[in-house]
C-alpha cells in the first residue's frame, strides 16, 4: 500500500520537477558539469527520502545519461548495513551511524546530508476546526499517557479560546522500526527527562501506551477511523494527504507551524559539527521547527577502487546538494541552509581514490 | 508399407532403448528434488538458530516468558526482549480463529459433500475456493475499513460495558477497535475456506459403502453422516483444522493491520496484541542494534517452534484417533 503510494506521487511529481529544474538550473549550470564517465551505482536505505532520490535518479539520467543509479528503499538500518558490508556503493539514512558502529565496520563513512525532513504530529477531534497549539509538555504527557482526555487543563492552556471536547485520546505510533520514529522519540527524549530515562530514543521503543499502525498510511488511517486519535507522520506525508497539522512550541517559546521554512531554520540554529553528525531536534532559534531531521547519504572516504565510480558518485550528490535542492523544495523536502550545504560539499572533495581526489567542484 | 513397419518399429526400439534407464533417472530426480525441500527447511532452521545466539545467550529460556519488549538502553533500564507477548498474541488470535472457523467450516464442508444439489455444489465449490485465493492484505483492507468499525461500535462495545465490567479479559477500552479478538474473527474468514474445502474433499472419499450400510438400517440422513461419514474421515477433518491453524499462526499482513501492534500484555483480549509473525515483519527491516536483531530471529525461531509442536501433535491427535476408531470398530 506504502509502495504505490509513492511511486503515484513520485510520477505525478517528476513531470513538474524538470518544469522546474529547466527555470532553477542557469542559476548553477554554468560553471559545472558534470564529469563524463559511465558508471553504475547502487544505493539503498532510508524511505523518507526514497520519493526525492528516485526523482533526482530519473532527472540525473537525463544530465548524464552514461551514469545507471539505482536505490532500493529498504529502510534505514537495512541501509547502513548494506553499505558497511561494501553491498552499495552509497547508503541511505535517516538516522546517524553510531559511534561503535563506526569505530569497528566502517571508519571511513562520510555522512552526507541532502535534505531535511519533519515529523508532525497529526490528530482527528471531530467537532474541533481551529489549528491546535501544542506544547513540548503536553505532547510528551500524551505519549507517556498522563495526559488522556482533550479536555485536560495543559491542553487548555496551549489552545486558548478553543473548546475542547471531553474526549480519551487515542496514542497511534508507528509499528514498523522507522527514522520517523527515531526523530519522533529523539525529541520527547530531548524535552521531558522522564521519557529519556524510561523510554528513549529508537527505531522502535517501548511505547507506555497507545496502538501501532504499519508506516505513515498505517498511522493515518488509524488516526483517520478512530475520534479523539493522535498519531505523527512524516511532514511530506502529512502534506501529501492534506492532514491536519497542529503548531508546536519550541525552544524559544514561539508556537511554529511545519512549514518548510521552518524546518530548513531548524537547521541554521545549530552548530553544526564537522562530521555532520548531529540531532536538530528542540534547535534554538525563533522560528526554527522543534522535530526536524537531516537525511543522510553514507559514503566511504578512502575505500572506493573504482574512480569513474567514485566520480559518478559524487557528481550526483553534488548535483543533488545544487541543482536537486529546488526540486526538494517541490516534492515538500526542506532544503538544506547554505552553511549546512556547503559543508555537505566539501564532505564530497574529502573522498580519495589510490590517494587521488575523486571530486573538486566548487563549494557553492 | 512393409518397410514402414520396420522403420516405425526401428524407431520404437530406438526409443525404449534410449529410455530404458528412465525409471531410475526419475527416481534420482525425484528424490533430488524431495531432499532439496529437507535441506531448504534445515538451512533456514540452521540460520535462524545461528543468528539468535546473541539472545539466546543472552536471555537463555527466560526469552520465552519474559514480558518486557523494551528495544531501547536507557538510563533506568537496559534494552530487554521476552518472547511471551508475542508468543501470547499468536495464541490466542490463532485460537480464537480456529474456535469460530472449524464448527463452521466443517459444517459448509459437509453440506457441500453430503447434503448439496448438485447444481449448487459447483457455484458453492467455486465461492468457496475463491475466498481460499484472496491474498492476506485484502482481508486486512476490508478488516480496516469494514470489520472493525462493525465489530467495535456493535460487539465490542456492548460486552465490555457489560460482561466487560465483570471478566478483566473482555473489559474496554475499545477506542480503535484493533486488537486480538477482531485480529481471530478476521483469522477465521482466511481460514474458513482452507478448512471447508479439505472437508469436503476427505468426506468425499469416504467409500459409500459406508453409507449404504447404516441407510439399509434405516438410518436418517443425520445418522448417516454422523456415524458412518464423518467418523470415518475424521483424521482428514483435522488435518484440515490443523493447516488452517498453521495458516493462522504465520499470518503477517492482516495480522499486522488489524492487531494493534502494541508489545504490552493486557488483560483484555479487546486491547491491542501484537503477534510472533507481525512483530518479526514490523521491527526487522530497521532495528536498533545487533541484540535487537537477534531477538527478532529468536521470535522467529519460537514461532518456527510453535508450528512443529502444533503439527506434531495433530499427528499424535490422527494417529490416537485413527487407533481408537480401529479399536472402537464403529
Amino acid at each position: 500500500m506504502k509502495r504505490t503510494l509513492t511511486s503515484r506521487s513520485i510520477v505525478a511529481m517528476v513531470s513538474g520537477l524538470l518544469a522546474l529544474l529547466v527555470l532553477v538550473s542557469p542559476a548553477y549550470a554554468q560553471s559545472w558539469e558534470p564529469r563524463k564517465v559511465t558508471a553504475n551505482l547502487k544505493g539503498s536505505g532510508a524511505t523518507f527520502p526514497n520519493p526525492l532520490y528516485q526523482t533526482w535518479i530519473a532527472v540525473y539520467k537525463k544530465v548524464n545519461p552514461d551514469v545507471t543509479i539505482s536505490y532500493q528503499s529498504v529502510g534505514s538500518g537495512q541501509g547502513q548495513t548494506d553499505f558497511v558490508r561494501y553491498l552499495t556503493d552509497f547508503g541511505g539514512t535517516d538516522s546517524i551511524l553510531s559511534d561503535a558502529r563506526i569505530k569497528t565496520e566502517a571508519p571511513d563513512t562520510l555522512h552526507v546530508p541532502t535534505v531535511l525532513g519533519a515529523v508532525v504530529p497529526t490528530y482527528n477531534l471531530s467537532g474541533v476546526t481551529a489549528q491546535l497549539r501544542f506544547s513540548p509538555e503536553t505532547l510528551s504527557a500524551i505519549y507517556l499517557g498522563k495526559i488522556t482526555n482533550w479536555n485536560d487543563a495543559a491542553l487548555a492552556a496551549d489552545n486558548p479560546g478553543v473548546a475542547l471536547p471531553k474526549r480519551k485520546i487515542t496514542v497511534v505510533y508507528r509499528s514498523d522500526g522507522s527514522g520517523t520514529t527515531s526523530v519522533w522519540t529523539d525529541y520527547l527524549s530531548k524535552i521531558s527527562a522522564d521519557w529519556k530515562t524510561k523510554i528513549g530514543a529508537g527505531t522502535t521503543v517501548r511505547w507506555p501506551i497507545g496502538i501501532g499502525g504499519p508506516g505513515n498510511a498505517g498511522v493515518t488511517s488509524t488516526v483517520l477511523r478512530t475520534d479523539g486519535a493522535i498519531g505523527y507522520v512524516e511532514l511530506v506525508y502529512a502534506l501529501a494527504n492534506k492532514l491536519p497539522v497542529p503548531l508546536v512550541k519550541n525552544a524559544a517559546g514561539n508556537f511554529v507551524a511545519p512549514t518548510l521554512e521552518n524546518v530548513s531554520s531548524a537547521a541554521a540554529g545549530v552548530e553544526i559539527p564537522a562530521d555532520l553528525r548531529i540531532s536538530i531536534t528542540n534547535a534554538k532559534g525563533a522560528k526554527s521547527y522543534p522535530i526536524a531531521a537531516f537525511t543522510y547519504i553514507l559514503v566511504h572516504q578512502q575505500t572506493y577502487t573504482d574512480m569513474a565510480k567514485a566520480q559518478a558518485l559524487t557528481d550526483f550528490i553534488y548535483w543533488g546538494l545544487t541543482e536537486g535542492q529546488g526540486g526538494a523544495l517541490r516534492l515538500g523536502y526542506a532544503p538544506l541552509p547554505d552553511p549546512v550545504r556547503k559543508k555537505s560539499i566539501e564532505q564530497l572533495r574529502k573522498i580519495v581514490v589510490n590517494g587521488q581526489k575523486a571530486f573538486d567542484g566548487p563549494v557553492k | 508399407m512393409a518397410q514402414a513397419q520396420t522403420t516405425r518399429g526401428g524407431l520404437w526400439e530406438r526409443i525404449e532403448r534410449r529410455t530404458q534407464h528412465g525409471d531410475a533417472l526419475f527416481w534420482g530426480l525425484t528424490l533430488f528434488f524431495a531432499l532439496v525441500v529437507i535441506g531448504l527447511v534445515m538451512a533456514i532452521g540452521v540460520v535462524i538458530y545461528s543468528d539468535s545466539a546473541l539472545a539466546r545467550e543472552k536471555f537463555g529460556w527466560g526469552f520465552l516468558f519474559g514480558t518486557e519488549w523494551s528495544p531501547i538502553d536507557t538510563d533506568l533500564a537496559p534494552a530487554s526482549f521476552g518472547a511471551w507477548p508475542a508468543i501470547r498474541g499468536t495464541l490466542f488470535s490463532a485460537g480464537i480463529a480456529v474456535l469460530l472457523a472449524a464448527p463452521i467450516a466443517v459444517g459448509i464442508g459437509i453440506f457441500l459433500a453430503e447434503l448439496c444439489p448438485m447444481r449448487l455444489r459447483t457455484l458453492l465449490s467455486f465461492m468457496v475456493e475463491l475466498l481460499a485465493a484472496i491474498p492476506s492484505v485484502i482481508f486486512g483492507v476490508w478488516g480496516v475499513i469494514v470489520f472493525v468499525p462493525f465489530f467495535t461500535e456493535h460487539i465490542a462495545t456492548p460486552i465490555s460495558e457489560t460482561f466487560g465490567e465483570s471478566i478483566p479479559w473482555l473489559a474496554g477500552p475499545v477506542a480503535t477497535g484493533r486488537g486480538i479478538i477482531v485480529t481471530g474473527c478476521v483469522l477465521a474468514i482466511m481460514i474458513l475456506p482452507t478448512i471447508a474445502a479439505i472437508t469436503r474433499d476427505v468426506l468425499r472419499l469416504v467409500p459409500n459403502t459406508q453409507r449404504e450400510v447404516l441407510l439399509a438400517m434405516g438410518a436418517t440422513r443425520w445418522e448417516v453422516i454422523w456415524l458412518a461419514v464423518v467418523p470415518y474421515s475424521r483424521a482428514g477433518i483435522i488435518g484440515g483444522i490443523m493447516l488452517g491453524l498453521g495458516r493462522a499462526l504465520g499470518e503477517t499482513m492482516a495480522a499486522t493491520m488489524l492487531i494493534g501492534n502494541s508489545t504490552r500484555i493486557e488483560e483484555s483480549l479487546f486491547a491491542p496484541g501484537v503477534t510472533a509473525a507481525s512483530l518479526v515483519a514490523n521491527e526487522l527491516t530497521n532495528v536498533n542494534g545487533p541484540l535487537h536483531q537477534s531477538a527478532l530471529v529468536s521470535i522467529a525461531l519460537v514461532l518456527f517452534a510453535i508450528t512443529f509442536i502444533l503439527n506434531l501433535m495433530a499427528r499424535l491427535l490422527i494417529w490416537y484417533v485413527n487407533r481408537g476408531a480401529a479399536r472402537g470398530g464403529r
